[in-house]
């Protein structure tokens, strides 16, 4: 059993099992952390297959920022976590039966399908194929091959991309902003229109009988 | 057997989905995990178009996955957001409770 696929199993189970943790712990916080290592299985998997920038945005995006936001947002609600997960056993069955049911049916797509040969997709595809590019380490990387086409035949695809992540931004601020009141903050407008006969007051004190 | 292929990782992927998918089913009380459900899936996607486009020699699949990273990223945010919104709302996160505009 070559390194290789000793890592694919590995990543593959540990992937599996983390998903399953993700579905099946009781503490959503933990549910977080084992989210992180399902992606960072995955990114593992990725690897193994020669797509080594998405594995590296994968670990930065989901683990260094998606992750982090659902561990926040878990801590930050204050809410009774372990009686929300008083009708796990009740769906069980109809959980379970559908998950089974979709797995089966994936598989035997695949179990079905003709996977075409080496010929046949050098045919079809004239950039390297995996084995291609395992036999021909001098060629070009990964990251280069994606910054030749991302910039140039999908720039508009990733323009959209970037107008989305500006929506999803604005729409988190605007969904989460509010106005408190009785918070003192500076208020420049009301300083300058200030005049004096509103701040200073001159009385005239008669001797002897002080202020009442 | 020991040669790793694409029915390999599409396997995988299809495992991942479903356990997605099982989740939401299961954790219908918190909307939390059914976001986490939902990353789980577009994982399982990401996956099959790596695999895809790395076994057809095909570069379309992982700037496609981006895409989705994308997406999924900022629906994760907006999600979220939501969630805080509605948390200071009602106090509470129970989507059973969650029918307002029902009655």
């Amino acid at each position: 059993m070559s390194i290789a696929v000793f890592a694919f199993y590995v990543f593959a189970f540990a992937a599996v099992a983390s998903a399953l943790m993700v579905v099946a712990s009781k503490n959503p916080v933990h549910s977080v952390l084992f989210l992180i290592s399902a992606f960072i299985s995955a990114a593992g998997l990725f690897v193994l297959m020669g797509a080594e920038y998405l594995a590296m945005v994968l670990v930065v995006v989901y683990v260094g920022a998606v992750a982090v936001l659902f561990l926040f947002v878990v801590m930050m609600l204050d809410v009774d976590f372990v009686e929300m997960k008083q009708g796990f056993l009740q769906y069980l069955p109809i959980g379970g039966a559908l998950a089974a049911i979709v797995v089966v049916e994936l598989i035997m797509v695949v179990a079905v399908w003709a996977f075409p040969s080496d010929s046949e997709l050098a045919l079809a595809h004239p950039s390297p194929t995996a084995a291609q590019t395992v036999s021909n380490p001098n060629g070009p990387t990964n990251i280069e091959e994606i910054g030749l086409v991302l910039y140039t035949d999908y720039i508009h695809y990733f323009q959209i991309a970037g107008i989305i992540l500006l929506v999803a931004m604005i729409g988190a601020i605007v969904l989460t902003f509010r106005t408190r009141d009785g918070i003192k903050k500076q208020d420049p407008a009301a300083q300058v229109a200030r005049k004096r006969d509103e701040g200073v007051e001159l009385v005239d004190i008669p001797t002897g009988q002080g202020l009442s | 057997m020991l040669e790793i292929g694409l029915g390999h990782y599409l396997t995988v992927a299809a495992v991942l989905f479903a356990i997605g998918m099982a989740g939401i089913f299961l954790n219908r009380k918190n909307v939390i995990v059914i976001l986490m459900s939902i990353e789980l899936m577009l994982l399982a996607v990401n996956i099959n178009f790596v695999a895809f486009s790395q076994f057809l020699g095909d570069l379309t699949g992982q700037i496609f996955a981006f895409m989705v990273l994308t997406v999924a990223a900022a629906e994760s945010a907006v999600g979220l957001a939501i969630l805080v919104a509605f948390f200071r709302n009602r106090g509470d996160i129970a989507v059973e409770d969650a029918n307002l505009m029902k009655n």
